[in-house]
Parts: C-alpha cells; structure tokens; sequence
C-alpha cells in the first residue's frame, strides 16, 4: 500500500515584521521577510509522524501557491523531510483571495494525485482559517480539520478536535483534508543532514495554464471580496505607568474605580 | 426592506450572545430571518423574537450533532435557497468559519471573516475588520453573489426589537458529503461558572509571570472579584497551567472585551493579535521595558505576586 500526502505550506511575511499594505490593498510581500507560516510547519511535521509511524510506502509532496521567493518556504519543508515539492505560481494570482487560492490548491492537489492533504490552522497573515474546508467541499471529500491529535490507519483518519464546547473526536476515511493545530505537536529543527538532502529534491514548477485555471477567476480580478479602504490603527494614547511601591495595587484600584468598572 | 439571514449558536436550545449581537448588525442591513439547527432549534425562537427575528426557520436531525460541519452548510444553503437573503451572517467562531466558506463557496459569493462592524453602504452591506494583530482597520465588501460574513463576538450591543420571530420548518436534503466525517464521541467542557471567555466584558490574563499552575488561583481570584472570564498567554499553556481553551492570541481565542487585564504578559504579536481590540487595557508586569506597557491604558510595573492579591482586596473591599 502507499500513501500519497500533499502538506499545503503558505510563505507569509514575518509576524514580527513591519507588515503592511502595497497600493493597491493586497498584503506588501515585498518590504518584508518571507517564511514558511509556522502554523504550516505543524503540518509538516503530522505529516512526517504520519510517515513514520506507517508501514506503508508514504510519499509527502509539499504544495505551496506562492511569489517566487514561496520556493524558500518549500525548501524548508523539504529540509525538514518532505520527499518532493510543488510551486504554482503565475504573475496572474497577484491578489487571490481564499476562493481563489482554494480553487488552485484543490487543481494542484488533484493533478499531484493525493491520498490526504494536510493543511495548517490557519495563514499567519491572513489569519481566515477557511482554505482547509474550501479544500475539502471542492475536493468533494471528507474535512476533518483543526486537530491537535492525528493518525492514519487502514486507510481511515482520525483525530481529536478540541472546539469550544466540547473535545470531540473525528473520524472519516480516506482521501480527506485534514488542518492540525499548533497543539499538535512541536515540528521538529531541519538537521544538517536534512539542509543538504532538501538541495536535490525535485521541486515542480506549475502555472495557471498548467492547472487549466482562467485568469479571470483568480486574482484581484477574479477576487469576490473588494478592500476599500486600509488604514493604520491609530496608536493607543500613551496610558499612565506606575511604579508599585506598595500601593500599586490600590492605585489599580482606583484607575477601575474611575473608569466604572467597579 | 430585504430579509438577512442570521445562523443561530445555541446550546439545546440556549442562545449564546454573539448571535444576539449579530442581529442588531443585521438590522441595520435587513430584516433578520434566523436559522437555528440541531437539538432545542425551536426552543431558540422566544429569545430571537425579542432581539428582532422577524422568523426563525428550524430543523432537527441527529446529523447536526454525529457528522462535522457539512450538514449545517446544506441546512444553511437550504435557508439562503428559501429566502433569498440580502446577506447570511454567521458567528465568527472556528465552526462557523467552515460553515460559512463552504456555503459562500456553494452559492457563489464571496466570503469576509472576522468583521469586528457591519454597516448598510450603496453596493451591499461594509464590513470592518481588524488585521495585522490589530495594526491596521480594512473595510471590506463581498463584491459577487449574497455576501456572507462571519463577526467577532463582542462587535455590537445586543439591543431588545421585539419582533414577530415565527417558527417555521425548514426543509432540509442533506448532501452525500453530510456523513463524511463521523463525530465519534464528544466530551462537553467542563463549566467553571466564569463567563465565556470571548463573550466575556472584563478578561483577566496571567502569562509566563504567573509561574505554575497552583498560582492561577491569584488571578482567577482577580477575575472573580471583577466577575471576569479567565484568560493565558500560549506560554503558560505550554508550560500546562492553564488549559488551551482558555489561550489568548493568534492560535488561541479572539477576545474583545470592554477591560482586559494582562499579568505577567510581555505582550508578544501572536498575543497582541488576540486582545489588541479590547476596549482598556491594564497590565501588571515587573519589566518596565515589556512590549506589552505600549498598548496600555494603565500599566503597575511591580510584581505580580505583590501587585494582583493588593488589588483583589482592594476591589472586595469596594464591594462592601
Ligand atoms: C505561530 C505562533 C502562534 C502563537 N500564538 C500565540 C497565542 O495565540 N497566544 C499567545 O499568548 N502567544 C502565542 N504565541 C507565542 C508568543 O510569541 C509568545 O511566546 C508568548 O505570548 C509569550 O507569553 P508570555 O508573555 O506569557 O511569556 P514571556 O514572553 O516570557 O513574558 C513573561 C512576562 O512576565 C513578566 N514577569 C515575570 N515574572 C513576573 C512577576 N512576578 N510579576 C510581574 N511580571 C512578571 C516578565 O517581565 C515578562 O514580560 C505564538 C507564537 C507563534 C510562533
Ligand atoms: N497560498 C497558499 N499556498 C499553500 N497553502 C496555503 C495557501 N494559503 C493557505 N494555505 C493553507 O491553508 C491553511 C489555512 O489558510 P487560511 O485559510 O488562509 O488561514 C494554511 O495553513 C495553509 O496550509
């Protein structure tokens, strides 16, 4: 038996970067340092335990949709294991929305061929959390998503949710998309070893017309959604800081008091 | 005027409080029209009734609750089949998150998360959001199809509307996706009597400052005394103080409340990116230097341990 895994891995600009809008109102991927989403590398690693834990014959592709410096947030998934990569890229996805970007994903993944997608929680820039369950109604297949536990067996995926309500465990069967959480496990450091293997793995290069996807329904064009307006929040008005010395928590006190909330 | 519709959270019957807010925001849009899903569906109508629904359309079927998400997104479809809404709005929880993408995704329209306000505009309702951890306000329009928007807790006031809010059925077909994945067993969390943490008015937090598990009873005493929900940063979650329920930030709950009071939090992005909208801002930290004494409304640079249990006795005191 085999299992074909495709781990979705977004580059984002860095969180602790100046992030910002370019003009026109897509996020400035530009003026700041790209990385492999974080939250993207716990899937890596699920799928990589996934592997390990498996007698079967696992092949993990990583599939980004990306600029082209998305190429480095591949080479560390490869780094970190994956066995081979994907870039789909195209001047014409400047703007794609989570539609759009889940309508690639889903050519993407159905032309590697795949077995389970793993997907993160959620991109650290756009923060939505949708493109996992995008990928699963377009795929027509089962979603079983935000899990902090996960395993495959006998061709079945199971996992642990733990929503807001209650913990709930999931179970579909294959093929299916799954999301895991950054309770999932700490993704492990590329080894050295790793640094240099990931150098000559093969890393696939696909654009739109590869896909069959118009440019027309990508894109800012193709984009269902329109941003407006983007401004800076403005910053909060400097607060008053104390010192406590011995009275810090009474002054506290009265700063709630006067502000009615006691 | 043009019907909105407003999918229901509830518990067996209990309406939780986003969905109220949600229906002061889609009056101003429309007529709200609710749709409730699951065990107590119709139990709902009473509450919705007095907060503006002008109907509520109910369905029941042990599917809600033994198969994920997919068989609320065809009910949900079913519903915007029926009406033909102006908008479907959806609380912006992780759920309704999947619910509302994959019905935005079936009808053909655009979807907005998150929005933190919404407002009638020429094109079709506008939508405020909050991004970059809360460094910059878009407003937002779903340009195709029947927008569908997804709203933080705590965005609006719920407001009394009395309104007819008739129950009707709703007639539902679920999807062959419907069972795809089985929900196998379910484990409610426990209640602690605190407010929801995301629902909550005042948010108590303790961070890496707190120093172990046994001492979150200092700052759940805090929280008590101000009739608080219980907040932690991801680094006393990782270090198993506090259960991940209860994470503020980025991976853990969004909370906008009108006071959050962080301890013992340095005040890291990933944090940031979940308090940042609260309304004041109060932090106790014993580093001056904190990131966290930029957003501050009122800052004790002091140690917790000294500075949490003064002001606890404090405000008890006040109580009488
Ligand atoms: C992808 C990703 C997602 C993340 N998601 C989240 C998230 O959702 N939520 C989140 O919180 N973090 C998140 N983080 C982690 C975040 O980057 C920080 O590491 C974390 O917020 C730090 O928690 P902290 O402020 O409690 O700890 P620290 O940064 O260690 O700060 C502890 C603070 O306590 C103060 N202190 C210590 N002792 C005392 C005392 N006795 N009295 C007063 N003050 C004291 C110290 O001065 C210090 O400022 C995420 C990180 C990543 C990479
Ligand atoms: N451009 C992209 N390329 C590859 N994967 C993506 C992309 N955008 C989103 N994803 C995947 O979808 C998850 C959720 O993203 P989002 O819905 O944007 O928050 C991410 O963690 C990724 O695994």
């Amino acid at each position: 038996m085999s299992l074909r895994i495709v781990v979705t891995v977004k580059y984002v600009p860095d969180a602790t970067g100046d992030r910002h809008f370019a003009d026109d109102l897509t996020v400035d991927r530009d003026d700041v340092d790209g990385l492999l989403s974080e939250l993207d590398e716990y899937a890596v690693e699920q799928a990589l335990q996934i592997s390990e834990n498996s007698d079967d014959d696992v092949e993990i592709t990583v599939l980004t949709v990306g600029p082209e410096d998305a190429k480095d947030a591949l080479r560390k998934a490869l780094s970190m294991g994956a066995d081979k990569a994907i870039h789909v890229e195209d001047d014409d996805l400047h703007g794609t929305d989570a539609l759009g970007t889940s309508l690639v994903l889903a050519k993407a993944v159905e032309k590697a061929g795949y077995d389970l997608v793993i997907s993160g929680m959620a991109s650290t820039d756009g923060t939505m959390g949708v493109v996992p369950a995008l990928l699963a109604e377009r795929l027509g297949v089962p979603q079983v998503t935000l899990l902090s536990e996960v395993s495959v067996e006998d061709g079945t995926v199971k996992g642990r949710r733990d929503g807001d309500s209650a913990t709930e465990q999931l179970e579909a069967s294959l093929p299916a998309v799954v999301s895991v959480t950054d309770q999932s496990g700490e993704a492990r450091y590329p080894s050295f070893k790793g640094i240099m293997a990931a150098k000559k793995k093969p890393v696939e290069s696909w654009d739109l017309s590869d896909l069959e996807i118009d440019a027309e329904e990508v894109g800012l064009e193709g984009a269902y959604t329109v941003v407006d307006t983007a401004s800076e929040r403005p910053a909060r008005t400097a607060g008053t800081i104390v010192k406590d010395e011995g009275e810090g928590g009474k002054q506290l006190a009265e700063f709630l008091a006067s502000q009615k909330f006691i | 005027m043009a019907e909105v519709l407003v999918y229901v959270d509830h518990v067996d019957g209990a309406v939780r409080k986003p969905t109220l807010e949600l229906l002061t925001l889609a009056r101003r849009v429309g007529e709200p029209v609710a749709v409730a899903l699951g065990n107590g569906a119709a139990d709902t109508a009473a509450a919705l009734a007095e907060h503006g629904a002008v109907k509520v359309l109910t369905h029941d079927a042990s599917e809600y609750a033994d198969y994920l998400v997919v068989p609320k997104v065809d009910a949900l479809q079913a519903a915007v089949e029926a009406v033909s809404p102006a908008a479907v709005l959806v609380p912006s929880s992780a759920e309704g998150k999947e619910i509302a993408a994959r019905l935005a995704l079936r009808i053909g329209s655009g979807i907005i998360t998150d929005a933190i306000d919404l407002e009638a505009g020429d094109e079709g309702p506008v939508a405020t959001q909050s991004v970059f951890a809360a460094s910059f306000t878009t407003k937002s329009r779903v340009a195709k199809g029947t927008p569908v928007i997804t709203v933080k807790p705590n965005s609006a006031a719920v407001e009394a509307a009395p309104a007819a809010g008739a129950v009707e059925a709703l007639a539902v077909t679920f999807s062959a996706a419907a069972t795809g994945t089985k929900v196998t067993a379910r484990t409610p969390r426990e209640s602690t009597g605190r407010p929801e943490l995301t629902e909550a008015a005042i948010v108590v937090s303790g961070g890496r400052g707190v120093n172990g598990a046994e001492n979150f009873a200092i700052i759940e005493a805090l929280a008590d005394s101000l009739g608080a929900a219980v907040g932690a940063s991801r680094a006393a979650v990782d270090a198993g103080w506090y259960p991940h329920t209860n994470q503020v930030g980025q991976t853990g709950k969004s909370v906008s409340p009108q006071l959050y009071i962080a301890s013992g939090i340095s005040g890291a992005i990933q944090h940031r990116a979940g308090m940042q909208t609260s309304k004041t801002i109060v932090a106790i930290n014993k580093d001056a230097e904190a990131p966290i004494f930029e957003l501050v409304d009122y800052g004790v640079v002091g140690d917790l341990f000294d500075v949490v249990p003064a002001l606890t006795e404090e405000i008890n005191t006040r109580k009488g």
